[in-house]
Protein backbone atom coordinates (compact mmCIF):
# COMPACT_ATOMS: atom_id res chain seq x y z
CA UNK A 1 0.00 0.00 0.00
CA UNK A 2 2.72 2.37 0.78
CA UNK A 3 4.37 1.57 -2.20
CA UNK A 4 1.65 2.09 -4.69
CA UNK A 5 0.94 5.48 -2.61
CA UNK A 6 4.20 7.18 -3.51
CA UNK A 7 4.33 5.26 -6.69
CA UNK A 8 0.88 7.19 -7.69
CA UNK A 9 1.86 10.27 -5.95
CA UNK A 10 5.30 10.62 -7.84
CA UNK A 11 3.54 9.18 -11.27
CA UNK A 12 1.22 11.99 -10.87
CA UNK A 13 4.28 14.75 -11.49
CA UNK A 14 5.50 12.34 -13.75
CA UNK A 15 2.41 12.28 -15.86
CA UNK A 16 2.67 16.43 -15.97
CA UNK A 17 5.82 15.78 -17.61
CA UNK A 18 5.59 13.75 -19.93
CA UNK A 19 2.31 15.50 -20.85
CA UNK A 20 4.66 18.42 -21.71
CA UNK A 21 6.60 16.65 -23.88
CA UNK A 22 3.88 15.29 -25.35
CA UNK A 23 2.74 18.26 -27.07
CA UNK A 24 5.57 19.03 -27.98
CA UNK A 25 6.28 16.05 -29.67
CA UNK A 26 2.96 15.32 -30.60
CA UNK A 27 1.44 18.01 -32.08
CA UNK A 28 4.75 20.25 -33.15
CA UNK A 29 6.04 17.58 -33.98
CA UNK A 30 9.31 18.34 -32.25
CA UNK A 31 11.14 15.39 -29.91
CA UNK A 32 12.29 17.91 -27.52
CA UNK A 33 15.34 16.49 -25.55
CA UNK A 34 16.05 19.60 -24.06
CA UNK A 35 12.88 18.98 -22.37
CA UNK A 36 13.86 18.04 -19.21
CA UNK A 37 16.13 21.40 -18.89
CA UNK A 38 13.17 23.16 -18.95
CA UNK A 39 11.96 21.46 -16.07
CA UNK A 40 15.48 21.99 -13.80
CA UNK A 41 14.97 25.99 -15.04
CA UNK A 42 11.30 25.67 -13.44
CA UNK A 43 13.00 23.85 -10.17
CA UNK A 44 15.32 26.57 -9.83
CA UNK A 45 12.87 28.93 -10.38
CA UNK A 46 10.54 27.93 -7.46
CA UNK A 47 14.00 27.49 -5.42
CA UNK A 48 14.96 30.89 -6.12
CA UNK A 49 11.79 32.65 -5.21
CA UNK A 50 11.44 30.21 -1.91
CA UNK A 51 14.77 31.13 -0.78
CA UNK A 52 14.96 34.65 -1.25
CA UNK A 53 11.37 35.91 -0.43
CA UNK A 54 9.83 33.24 1.27
CA UNK A 55 7.20 32.89 -1.68
CA UNK A 56 5.51 28.90 -1.81
CA UNK A 57 6.16 27.53 -5.10
CA UNK A 58 2.61 26.99 -5.53
CA UNK A 59 2.43 30.92 -6.15
CA UNK A 60 5.61 30.75 -7.83
CA UNK A 61 3.31 28.58 -10.41
CA UNK A 62 1.77 31.59 -11.44
CA UNK A 63 4.98 33.49 -13.30
CA UNK A 64 6.86 30.35 -13.94
CA UNK A 65 4.05 28.93 -16.25
CA UNK A 66 3.43 32.12 -18.24
CA UNK A 67 7.26 32.85 -18.93
CA UNK A 68 8.20 29.34 -19.60
CA UNK A 69 5.16 29.72 -22.24
CA UNK A 70 7.42 32.40 -23.64
CA UNK A 71 10.19 31.45 -23.54
CA UNK A 72 9.10 27.90 -25.63
CA UNK A 73 7.25 29.89 -27.73
CA UNK A 74 10.43 32.59 -28.92
CA UNK A 75 12.40 28.99 -29.41
CA UNK A 76 9.89 27.10 -31.39
CA UNK A 77 9.18 30.08 -33.38
CA UNK A 78 13.27 31.27 -34.33
CA UNK A 79 15.04 27.97 -33.70
CA UNK A 80 12.84 25.33 -34.74
CA UNK A 81 10.48 26.60 -37.01
CA UNK A 82 13.48 27.36 -39.91
CA UNK A 83 14.27 23.38 -39.30
CA UNK A 84 10.29 22.28 -39.80
CA UNK A 85 10.25 24.33 -43.47
CA UNK A 86 13.23 22.95 -44.24
CA UNK A 87 13.21 19.25 -43.94
CA UNK A 88 12.08 17.23 -46.57
CA UNK A 89 10.54 14.21 -44.88
CA UNK A 90 9.44 13.73 -41.30
CA UNK A 91 12.73 11.45 -40.40
CA UNK A 92 14.75 14.75 -41.49
CA UNK A 93 13.29 16.93 -38.99
CA UNK A 94 12.93 14.15 -36.32
CA UNK A 95 17.35 13.82 -36.76
CA UNK A 96 17.36 17.76 -37.08
CA UNK A 97 15.04 18.09 -34.19
CA UNK A 98 17.19 16.18 -31.97
CA UNK A 99 20.66 16.90 -32.69
CA UNK A 100 19.01 21.01 -31.85
CA UNK A 101 17.73 20.20 -28.72
CA UNK A 102 20.17 18.55 -27.87
CA UNK A 103 22.56 21.36 -28.95
CA UNK A 104 19.86 23.35 -26.72
CA UNK A 105 19.71 21.13 -23.71
CA UNK A 106 23.78 21.27 -23.07
CA UNK A 107 24.35 24.84 -23.67
CA UNK A 108 21.46 24.88 -20.99
CA UNK A 109 23.48 23.47 -18.55
CA UNK A 110 26.39 24.66 -19.46
CA UNK A 111 24.35 28.36 -18.88
CA UNK A 112 22.90 26.50 -15.60
CA UNK A 113 26.70 25.27 -14.38
CA UNK A 114 27.69 28.76 -15.00
CA UNK A 115 25.47 31.00 -13.34
CA UNK A 116 24.56 28.60 -10.60
CA UNK A 117 27.64 26.72 -9.98
CA UNK A 118 27.53 22.76 -10.03
CA UNK A 119 25.70 22.13 -6.85
CA UNK A 120 22.42 20.87 -5.54
CA UNK A 121 19.72 22.58 -4.93
CA UNK A 122 16.77 21.61 -2.49
CA UNK A 123 14.95 23.92 0.02
CA UNK A 124 12.16 22.44 2.89
CA UNK A 125 8.61 23.79 1.82
CA UNK A 126 5.53 21.79 3.95
CA UNK A 127 8.11 19.27 4.65
CA UNK A 128 5.42 17.75 7.75
CA UNK A 129 3.86 14.55 7.51
CA UNK A 130 0.27 13.28 6.34
CA UNK A 131 -0.88 10.36 7.39
CA UNK A 132 -2.99 8.04 4.38
CA UNK A 133 -3.92 4.60 5.09
CA UNK A 134 -2.20 4.53 8.32
CA UNK A 135 1.29 5.18 6.64
CA UNK A 136 2.87 8.95 6.42
CA UNK A 137 3.43 10.71 3.82
CA UNK A 138 5.45 14.17 3.40
CA UNK A 139 3.13 16.71 2.29
CA UNK A 140 5.06 18.59 0.05
CA UNK A 141 4.28 15.06 -1.93
CA UNK A 142 0.72 15.16 -1.52
CA UNK A 143 0.60 19.01 -2.86
CA UNK A 144 2.08 18.48 -5.47
CA UNK A 145 -0.03 15.68 -7.03
CA UNK A 146 -2.56 17.18 -5.69
CA UNK A 147 -1.85 20.78 -8.19
CA UNK A 148 -0.85 18.46 -10.31
CA UNK A 149 -3.60 16.43 -11.54
CA UNK A 150 -5.42 19.66 -11.14
CA UNK A 151 -3.42 21.06 -14.10
CA UNK A 152 -3.50 17.64 -15.92
CA UNK A 153 -7.44 17.82 -15.82
CA UNK A 154 -7.56 21.50 -16.98
CA UNK A 155 -5.55 20.73 -19.73
CA UNK A 156 -6.97 17.38 -20.77
CA UNK A 157 -10.55 19.22 -20.64
CA UNK A 158 -8.93 22.27 -22.58
CA UNK A 159 -7.93 19.51 -25.25
CA UNK A 160 -11.11 17.58 -25.01
CA UNK A 161 -13.77 20.50 -25.01
CA UNK A 162 -12.76 23.87 -26.77
CA UNK A 163 -12.23 24.80 -30.47
CA UNK A 164 -8.83 25.39 -29.58
CA UNK A 165 -8.27 22.06 -28.26
CA UNK A 166 -9.96 20.40 -30.82
CA UNK A 167 -7.45 22.21 -33.30
CA UNK A 168 -4.35 21.05 -32.07
CA UNK A 169 -5.83 17.82 -31.48
CA UNK A 170 -6.31 18.16 -35.43
CA UNK A 171 -2.66 19.02 -35.91
CA UNK A 172 -1.47 16.35 -33.45
CA UNK A 173 -3.93 13.43 -36.30
CA UNK A 174 -2.64 15.00 -39.21
CA UNK A 175 -0.98 17.90 -40.05
CA UNK A 176 -1.34 18.09 -43.67
CA UNK A 177 -5.02 17.37 -43.54
CA UNK A 178 -5.58 20.30 -40.97
CA UNK A 179 -4.21 22.72 -43.27
CA UNK A 180 -6.61 21.89 -45.63
CA UNK A 181 -9.56 22.39 -43.13
CA UNK A 182 -8.07 26.30 -42.33
CA UNK A 183 -6.09 25.69 -39.24
CA UNK A 184 -2.74 27.62 -39.27
CA UNK A 185 -1.09 24.53 -38.63
CA UNK A 186 2.30 26.88 -37.48
CA UNK A 187 0.12 28.68 -35.36
CA UNK A 188 -0.91 25.55 -33.21
CA UNK A 189 2.23 24.46 -33.48
CA UNK A 190 3.74 27.03 -31.65
CA UNK A 191 1.05 27.27 -29.65
CA UNK A 192 1.32 23.54 -28.57
CA UNK A 193 5.51 23.74 -28.10
CA UNK A 194 4.92 27.40 -25.89
CA UNK A 195 2.12 25.26 -23.95
CA UNK A 196 4.16 21.82 -23.70
CA UNK A 197 7.36 23.95 -21.85
CA UNK A 198 5.03 25.43 -19.70
CA UNK A 199 3.33 22.80 -18.37
CA UNK A 200 6.94 20.96 -17.88
CA UNK A 201 7.97 24.04 -16.09
CA UNK A 202 5.62 23.43 -13.50
CA UNK A 203 5.90 20.26 -13.33
CA UNK A 204 9.70 21.20 -12.50
CA UNK A 205 8.56 23.80 -9.96
CA UNK A 206 6.48 21.22 -8.35
CA UNK A 207 9.10 18.50 -8.49
CA UNK A 208 11.60 20.62 -6.84
CA UNK A 209 9.30 20.79 -3.75
CA UNK A 210 10.78 16.95 -2.61
CA UNK A 211 13.44 16.20 -5.19
CA UNK A 212 16.94 17.87 -4.88
CA UNK A 213 17.79 18.95 -8.58
CA UNK A 214 20.95 20.00 -9.51
CA UNK A 215 22.12 21.46 -13.03
CA UNK A 216 22.79 18.48 -15.04
CA UNK A 217 19.95 16.47 -13.66
CA UNK A 218 17.74 17.35 -16.77
CA UNK A 219 18.35 14.27 -19.02
CA UNK A 220 17.10 11.82 -16.16
CA UNK A 221 13.86 13.69 -16.64
CA UNK A 222 13.96 13.61 -20.57
CA UNK A 223 14.61 9.94 -20.91
CA UNK A 224 11.50 9.30 -17.98
CA UNK A 225 8.92 11.44 -19.89
CA UNK A 226 10.41 9.75 -23.36
CA UNK A 227 10.03 6.57 -22.07
CA UNK A 228 6.32 7.51 -20.69
CA UNK A 229 4.90 8.99 -24.07
CA UNK A 230 6.14 6.07 -25.73
CA UNK A 231 4.97 3.58 -23.74
CA UNK A 232 0.97 5.83 -23.36
CA UNK A 233 1.07 6.36 -27.21
CA UNK A 234 2.32 9.49 -28.63
CA UNK A 235 -0.44 11.99 -28.73
CA UNK A 236 -2.56 10.40 -26.54
CA UNK A 237 -3.30 12.17 -23.04
CA UNK A 238 -5.01 9.31 -21.42
CA UNK A 239 -2.21 6.78 -22.30
CA UNK A 240 0.37 9.36 -20.96
CA UNK A 241 -1.35 9.35 -17.81
CA UNK A 242 -1.81 5.81 -17.43
CA UNK A 243 2.06 5.06 -18.17
CA UNK A 244 3.08 7.84 -16.06
CA UNK A 245 1.81 6.02 -13.13
CA UNK A 246 2.94 2.56 -14.04
CA UNK A 247 6.32 3.69 -14.23
CA UNK A 248 5.75 6.02 -10.76
CA UNK A 249 4.65 2.67 -8.94
CA UNK A 250 7.23 0.31 -10.95
CA UNK A 251 10.08 2.82 -9.83
CA UNK A 252 8.95 3.33 -6.24
CA UNK A 253 8.76 -0.48 -6.13
CA UNK A 254 12.18 -1.41 -7.47
CA UNK A 255 13.85 1.11 -5.25
CA UNK A 256 12.13 0.07 -2.27
CA UNK A 257 11.91 -3.64 -2.23
CA UNK A 258 15.59 -4.16 -4.75
CA UNK A 259 18.23 -1.13 -4.81
CA UNK A 260 16.95 2.38 -5.08
CA UNK A 261 20.23 2.68 -7.83
CA UNK A 262 18.36 0.38 -9.86
CA UNK A 263 15.32 2.70 -10.98
CA UNK A 264 16.14 3.49 -14.23
CA UNK A 265 16.83 -0.03 -14.57
CA UNK A 266 13.33 -0.38 -14.05
CA UNK A 267 11.95 2.47 -16.28
CA UNK A 268 14.23 0.82 -19.06
CA UNK A 269 12.17 -2.66 -18.62
CA UNK A 270 9.21 -1.12 -19.09
CA UNK A 271 10.53 0.07 -22.09
CA UNK A 272 11.73 -2.82 -23.22
CA UNK A 273 8.63 -4.92 -22.96
CA UNK A 274 6.62 -1.92 -24.52
CA UNK A 275 8.86 -1.98 -27.55
CA UNK A 276 8.79 -5.38 -27.77
CA UNK A 277 4.97 -5.97 -27.26
CA UNK A 278 2.99 -2.56 -27.93
CA UNK A 279 5.40 -0.31 -30.23
CA UNK A 280 2.35 1.45 -30.63
CA UNK A 281 1.56 2.38 -27.24
CA UNK A 282 -0.72 0.98 -24.54
CA UNK A 283 -3.58 2.43 -25.96
CA UNK A 284 -2.63 2.80 -29.55
CA UNK A 285 -3.89 1.07 -32.54
CA UNK A 286 -1.75 -1.15 -34.64
CA UNK A 287 -0.36 0.76 -37.84
CA UNK A 288 -1.72 -0.29 -41.05
CA UNK B 1 40.34 -1.14 -58.43
CA UNK B 2 40.68 2.23 -60.07
CA UNK B 3 43.98 4.29 -60.25
CA UNK B 4 42.06 6.61 -58.24
CA UNK B 5 40.95 4.01 -55.71
CA UNK B 6 44.94 2.25 -56.03
CA UNK B 7 46.27 6.57 -55.08
CA UNK B 8 43.60 6.98 -52.34
CA UNK B 9 44.98 3.72 -50.64
CA UNK B 10 48.63 4.53 -51.04
CA UNK B 11 48.22 7.77 -49.55
CA UNK B 12 45.70 6.55 -46.67
CA UNK B 13 48.89 4.07 -45.92
CA UNK B 14 51.01 6.67 -45.68
CA UNK B 15 49.54 8.97 -43.63
CA UNK B 16 48.84 6.03 -41.14
CA UNK B 17 52.86 5.39 -41.16
CA UNK B 18 53.30 8.50 -40.99
CA UNK B 19 51.33 9.28 -37.64
CA UNK B 20 52.36 5.74 -36.36
CA UNK B 21 55.82 7.57 -36.37
CA UNK B 22 54.90 10.40 -33.65
CA UNK B 23 56.22 8.42 -30.63
CA UNK B 24 59.61 8.75 -31.74
CA UNK B 25 59.40 12.77 -31.94
CA UNK B 26 57.62 12.83 -28.42
CA UNK B 27 56.26 10.77 -25.89
CA UNK B 28 55.20 13.15 -23.47
CA UNK B 29 52.28 15.71 -23.96
CA UNK B 30 52.01 15.58 -27.54
CA UNK B 31 51.53 11.44 -27.40
CA UNK B 32 48.97 12.08 -25.03
CA UNK B 33 46.94 14.11 -26.66
CA UNK B 34 47.24 11.90 -29.99
CA UNK B 35 46.60 8.96 -27.78
CA UNK B 36 42.87 10.49 -27.26
CA UNK B 37 42.66 11.91 -31.11
CA UNK B 38 43.45 8.16 -31.95
CA UNK B 39 40.96 6.84 -29.35
CA UNK B 40 38.48 9.25 -30.15
CA UNK B 41 39.02 8.83 -34.04
CA UNK B 42 38.55 5.22 -34.00
CA UNK B 43 35.28 5.68 -32.34
CA UNK B 44 34.07 8.39 -34.50
CA UNK B 45 35.06 6.52 -37.56
CA UNK B 46 33.42 3.50 -36.77
CA UNK B 47 30.29 4.94 -34.96
CA UNK B 48 29.56 6.75 -38.54
CA UNK B 49 30.07 3.57 -40.77
CA UNK B 50 26.36 2.84 -39.04
CA UNK B 51 24.96 6.29 -38.14
CA UNK B 52 26.16 7.99 -41.81
CA UNK B 53 24.39 6.28 -44.04
CA UNK B 54 21.45 5.21 -42.09
CA UNK B 55 20.58 8.43 -40.60
CA UNK B 56 20.45 6.67 -37.00
CA UNK B 57 21.98 8.68 -33.80
CA UNK B 58 23.75 6.11 -31.96
CA UNK B 59 24.31 7.43 -28.82
CA UNK B 60 25.18 4.48 -27.22
CA UNK B 61 29.02 4.52 -27.12
CA UNK B 62 29.48 4.98 -24.39
CA UNK B 63 27.93 1.61 -23.22
CA UNK B 64 30.07 -0.50 -25.08
CA UNK B 65 33.71 1.41 -24.56
CA UNK B 66 32.65 0.87 -20.74
CA UNK B 67 31.89 -2.91 -21.70
CA UNK B 68 35.42 -2.78 -23.08
CA UNK B 69 37.01 -1.16 -19.96
CA UNK B 70 35.76 -3.83 -17.60
CA UNK B 71 36.68 -7.41 -19.79
CA UNK B 72 40.10 -5.86 -19.93
CA UNK B 73 39.51 -4.91 -15.65
CA UNK B 74 38.44 -8.34 -15.26
CA UNK B 75 40.13 -10.66 -17.12
CA UNK B 76 44.26 -9.07 -17.69
CA UNK B 77 45.73 -11.16 -14.82
CA UNK B 78 44.27 -14.23 -15.93
CA UNK B 79 44.30 -13.87 -19.66
CA UNK B 80 46.60 -13.01 -22.29
CA UNK B 81 46.38 -9.14 -23.33
CA UNK B 82 45.90 -9.59 -26.93
CA UNK B 83 42.77 -11.72 -26.26
CA UNK B 84 40.98 -9.12 -24.43
CA UNK B 85 39.98 -6.61 -27.17
CA UNK B 86 38.88 -9.30 -29.49
CA UNK B 87 36.60 -10.76 -26.13
CA UNK B 88 35.40 -7.14 -26.04
CA UNK B 89 34.58 -6.94 -29.34
CA UNK B 90 32.52 -10.15 -29.47
CA UNK B 91 30.48 -8.90 -26.31
CA UNK B 92 29.96 -5.57 -27.77
CA UNK B 93 28.68 -7.06 -31.12
CA UNK B 94 26.58 -9.31 -28.75
CA UNK B 95 25.13 -6.19 -27.27
CA UNK B 96 24.67 -4.16 -30.51
CA UNK B 97 22.60 -7.40 -31.98
CA UNK B 98 20.26 -7.54 -28.49
CA UNK B 99 19.93 -3.80 -28.66
CA UNK B 100 19.76 -3.70 -32.60
CA UNK B 101 16.97 -6.65 -32.80
CA UNK B 102 14.63 -5.02 -30.07
CA UNK B 103 14.81 -1.20 -31.89
CA UNK B 104 15.95 -1.01 -35.08
CA UNK B 105 12.75 -2.56 -36.30
CA UNK B 106 10.74 0.38 -35.28
CA UNK B 107 11.60 4.47 -36.38
CA UNK B 108 14.85 6.17 -35.85
CA UNK B 109 13.41 8.09 -32.18
CA UNK B 110 13.14 4.78 -30.43
CA UNK B 111 16.62 3.77 -31.04
CA UNK B 112 17.68 7.14 -30.30
CA UNK B 113 15.98 7.37 -26.66
CA UNK B 114 16.83 3.54 -26.71
CA UNK B 115 21.00 4.09 -26.89
CA UNK B 116 20.76 7.56 -24.79
CA UNK B 117 20.30 5.60 -21.77
CA UNK B 118 21.82 2.70 -22.34
CA UNK B 119 24.92 3.31 -20.72
CA UNK B 120 23.04 4.47 -17.53
CA UNK B 121 21.42 1.28 -17.60
CA UNK B 122 24.32 -1.04 -17.92
CA UNK B 123 26.31 1.36 -15.46
CA UNK B 124 23.29 0.78 -12.69
CA UNK B 125 23.33 -2.78 -13.06
CA UNK B 126 26.82 -3.22 -13.09
CA UNK B 127 27.00 -0.84 -10.19
CA UNK B 128 24.47 -3.06 -8.62
CA UNK B 129 26.39 -6.00 -9.31
CA UNK B 130 29.23 -4.75 -7.79
CA UNK B 131 27.18 -3.73 -4.33
CA UNK B 132 25.92 -7.34 -4.25
CA UNK B 133 29.39 -8.85 -4.60
CA UNK B 134 31.20 -6.67 -2.56
CA UNK B 135 33.30 -5.11 -5.45
CA UNK B 136 34.66 -1.83 -6.23
CA UNK B 137 36.44 -0.41 -8.43
CA UNK B 138 39.03 -2.29 -9.90
CA UNK B 139 43.14 -1.48 -10.35
CA UNK B 140 44.76 -2.28 -13.78
CA UNK B 141 48.21 -2.35 -13.61
CA UNK B 142 50.03 -3.43 -16.63
CA UNK B 143 53.57 -2.62 -18.14
CA UNK B 144 51.46 -1.23 -21.18
CA UNK B 145 52.73 2.08 -22.40
CA UNK B 146 50.95 5.03 -23.97
CA UNK B 147 53.20 4.14 -26.69
CA UNK B 148 51.73 0.91 -27.45
CA UNK B 149 48.07 1.93 -26.80
CA UNK B 150 49.17 4.22 -28.76
CA UNK B 151 49.90 2.15 -31.61
CA UNK B 152 47.82 -0.17 -31.08
CA UNK B 153 45.19 2.23 -31.59
CA UNK B 154 46.94 3.12 -34.67
CA UNK B 155 46.65 -0.85 -36.24
CA UNK B 156 42.55 -0.70 -35.01
CA UNK B 157 42.32 2.31 -37.02
CA UNK B 158 43.31 1.04 -39.86
CA UNK B 159 41.50 -1.99 -39.72
CA UNK B 160 38.35 0.05 -39.39
CA UNK B 161 39.53 2.55 -42.51
CA UNK B 162 39.53 -1.20 -44.27
CA UNK B 163 36.34 -2.41 -43.26
CA UNK B 164 34.73 0.45 -43.79
CA UNK B 165 36.15 1.01 -47.55
CA UNK B 166 34.99 -2.72 -47.88
CA UNK B 167 31.81 -1.85 -46.69
CA UNK B 168 31.15 0.83 -49.43
CA UNK B 169 31.88 -1.40 -52.47
CA UNK B 170 29.68 -4.19 -50.76
CA UNK B 171 26.02 -5.15 -51.62
CA UNK B 172 25.72 -4.31 -47.64
CA UNK B 173 27.26 -0.84 -47.71
CA UNK B 174 24.94 -0.26 -51.12
CA UNK B 175 21.82 -1.27 -49.43
CA UNK B 176 22.82 0.95 -46.37
CA UNK B 177 22.55 3.81 -48.50
CA UNK B 178 19.35 3.41 -49.54
CA UNK B 179 18.15 2.81 -46.24
CA UNK B 180 19.17 6.07 -45.19
CA UNK B 181 17.72 7.50 -48.55
CA UNK B 182 14.04 6.33 -48.40
CA UNK B 183 13.49 2.95 -45.53
CA UNK B 184 10.37 2.62 -47.64
CA UNK B 185 11.83 1.85 -51.54
CA UNK B 186 14.73 -0.19 -49.51
CA UNK B 187 12.04 -2.52 -48.37
CA UNK B 188 10.10 -2.80 -51.56
CA UNK B 189 13.31 -3.72 -53.41
CA UNK B 190 13.75 -6.95 -51.61
CA UNK B 191 16.69 -5.50 -48.46
CA UNK B 192 16.21 -7.09 -45.46
CA UNK B 193 16.23 -3.39 -43.94
CA UNK B 194 16.31 -4.57 -40.35
CA UNK B 195 19.59 -7.18 -40.79
CA UNK B 196 21.54 -4.59 -42.54
CA UNK B 197 21.26 -2.17 -39.87
CA UNK B 198 22.15 -4.75 -37.14
CA UNK B 199 25.04 -6.13 -39.25
CA UNK B 200 26.66 -2.80 -38.79
CA UNK B 201 25.18 -1.58 -35.77
CA UNK B 202 27.00 -4.78 -34.25
CA UNK B 203 30.22 -3.72 -36.07
CA UNK B 204 30.40 0.00 -34.65
CA UNK B 205 29.90 -1.50 -31.01
CA UNK B 206 32.42 -4.02 -31.20
CA UNK B 207 35.38 -1.62 -32.51
CA UNK B 208 33.95 0.98 -29.45
CA UNK B 209 34.03 -1.91 -27.00
CA UNK B 210 38.01 -3.14 -28.57
CA UNK B 211 38.67 0.38 -28.06
CA UNK B 212 37.81 0.26 -24.58
CA UNK B 213 39.24 -2.69 -23.83
CA UNK B 214 42.68 -1.07 -25.41
CA UNK B 215 42.34 1.97 -23.33
CA UNK B 216 41.46 0.65 -20.08
CA UNK B 217 45.42 0.35 -18.93
CA UNK B 218 45.22 4.44 -19.40
CA UNK B 219 42.57 4.85 -17.12
CA UNK B 220 44.55 2.68 -14.45
CA UNK B 221 41.71 2.72 -12.04
CA UNK B 222 38.14 1.78 -13.46
CA UNK B 223 34.55 2.25 -11.69
CA UNK B 224 31.64 2.20 -13.26
CA UNK B 225 30.52 5.95 -13.01
CA UNK B 226 33.94 6.70 -15.39
CA UNK B 227 33.86 4.00 -17.15
CA UNK B 228 30.31 4.44 -18.55
CA UNK B 229 30.19 8.47 -18.93
CA UNK B 230 27.50 8.91 -20.81
CA UNK B 231 29.31 12.17 -22.38
CA UNK B 232 31.56 10.14 -24.65
CA UNK B 233 28.73 9.40 -26.83
CA UNK B 234 27.89 12.93 -27.18
CA UNK B 235 31.57 13.50 -27.66
CA UNK B 236 31.78 11.00 -30.49
CA UNK B 237 28.54 12.03 -32.67
CA UNK B 238 29.44 15.75 -32.55
CA UNK B 239 33.07 15.27 -34.21
CA UNK B 240 31.88 12.79 -36.24
CA UNK B 241 29.34 14.83 -37.48
CA UNK B 242 31.21 18.04 -37.30
CA UNK B 243 33.59 16.35 -39.57
CA UNK B 244 31.06 14.79 -41.87
CA UNK B 245 29.85 11.41 -42.38
CA UNK B 246 29.83 11.20 -45.88
CA UNK B 247 33.19 9.90 -46.35
CA UNK B 248 35.68 7.83 -44.34
CA UNK B 249 37.94 10.66 -43.62
CA UNK B 250 35.03 12.93 -42.22
CA UNK B 251 35.25 12.04 -38.79
CA UNK B 252 39.03 12.32 -38.76
CA UNK B 253 38.65 15.98 -39.92
CA UNK B 254 36.07 16.78 -37.00
CA UNK B 255 37.80 15.30 -33.99
CA UNK B 256 41.02 16.73 -34.22
CA UNK B 257 40.20 20.12 -34.40
CA UNK B 258 37.29 19.68 -31.56
CA UNK B 259 39.54 17.61 -29.62
CA UNK B 260 42.34 20.93 -29.60
CA UNK B 261 39.53 23.07 -28.87
CA UNK B 262 38.15 20.81 -26.45
CA UNK B 263 41.30 20.34 -24.40
CA UNK B 264 41.96 24.31 -25.00
CA UNK B 265 38.30 24.75 -22.83
CA UNK B 266 39.09 22.49 -20.52
CA UNK B 267 42.13 23.95 -19.48
CA UNK B 268 41.36 27.25 -19.22
CA UNK B 269 37.20 27.49 -18.09
CA UNK B 270 36.43 23.42 -17.11
CA UNK B 271 32.98 24.78 -16.37
CA UNK B 272 32.22 25.85 -20.25
CA UNK B 273 32.72 21.92 -21.91
CA UNK B 274 29.54 21.15 -22.03
CA UNK B 275 28.64 24.77 -23.70
CA UNK B 276 30.49 24.06 -26.44
CA UNK B 277 28.94 20.87 -27.14
CA UNK B 278 25.63 22.60 -27.05
CA UNK B 279 26.67 25.31 -29.58
CA UNK B 280 28.54 23.08 -31.88
CA UNK B 281 25.45 20.66 -32.00
CA UNK B 282 23.56 23.83 -32.80
CA UNK B 283 26.57 24.56 -35.35
CA UNK B 284 25.97 21.48 -37.54
CA UNK B 285 22.35 22.00 -37.72
CA UNK B 286 22.07 25.53 -38.41
CA UNK B 287 25.37 26.51 -40.54
CA UNK B 288 27.33 23.58 -41.55
CA UNK B 289 24.94 20.48 -42.03
CA UNK B 290 27.09 17.39 -43.30
CA UNK B 291 29.88 18.79 -41.12
CA UNK B 292 33.54 19.56 -42.73
CA UNK B 293 32.51 17.18 -45.67
CA UNK B 294 29.73 19.05 -46.84
CA UNK B 295 31.46 22.33 -47.07
CA UNK B 296 34.18 20.61 -48.52
CA UNK B 297 32.02 19.21 -51.74
CA UNK B 298 30.27 22.32 -51.71
CA UNK B 299 33.45 24.30 -52.55
CA UNK B 300 34.49 21.77 -54.79
CA UNK B 301 31.54 22.15 -57.01
CA UNK B 302 31.83 26.11 -57.31
CA UNK B 303 35.10 25.70 -57.87
CA UNK B 304 36.56 22.29 -58.29
CA UNK B 305 37.06 21.90 -62.26
CA UNK B 306 34.79 19.41 -62.71
CA UNK B 307 36.43 16.30 -61.77
CA UNK B 308 34.41 13.62 -59.84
Amino acid sequence: MFILITGLLLGGTYALIAMGLNLQYGVARIMNLANGEMLVIGGFAAFWVFTAGQVSPVVALLVVAPVAFAVNWLIYRFMLRPLVKRAKSRGALEVDSILATFGLSFALVGIMTWAFGGGYFNYAYLAQRVDIFGSSYAQNRVVAFAIASLIAAGLWLWLSYTRAGLRMRAVAVSPESARLVGIDVPAVSALAFGLGGAVTASGGALISMFFTLDASVGVLFTMKALIIVIMGGVGDIRGTIVAALILGICETAVARLIDPGLTLAAAYLLFLSVLLFRPQGLFGNKPT
Amino acid sequence: MSARETRNLILSALALGLAALLPFYDTGYLLSIATTMAMLTVLATSWALFSGPTHYISLATAAFFGLGTFVTGLGFQSLPFWSLPLIAAVLGAGLAALVGMVTLRLSGVYFVIFTLGLAELVRQIVTWVQNRTGQRGMYVLTSITERDIYWQLIALGALVYLVGWLIGRSRLGFALRIIGNDETVARHSGIDTALAKVILFMISGAVAAAVGALLAPRYIYIEPSTAFAPLLSFQVVIMALLGGTGRLWGPVAGVIPFTLLWEFIARHAPNQTLLLLGLTFLLIVYVLPGGFVGLYERLQRRFGGGRH
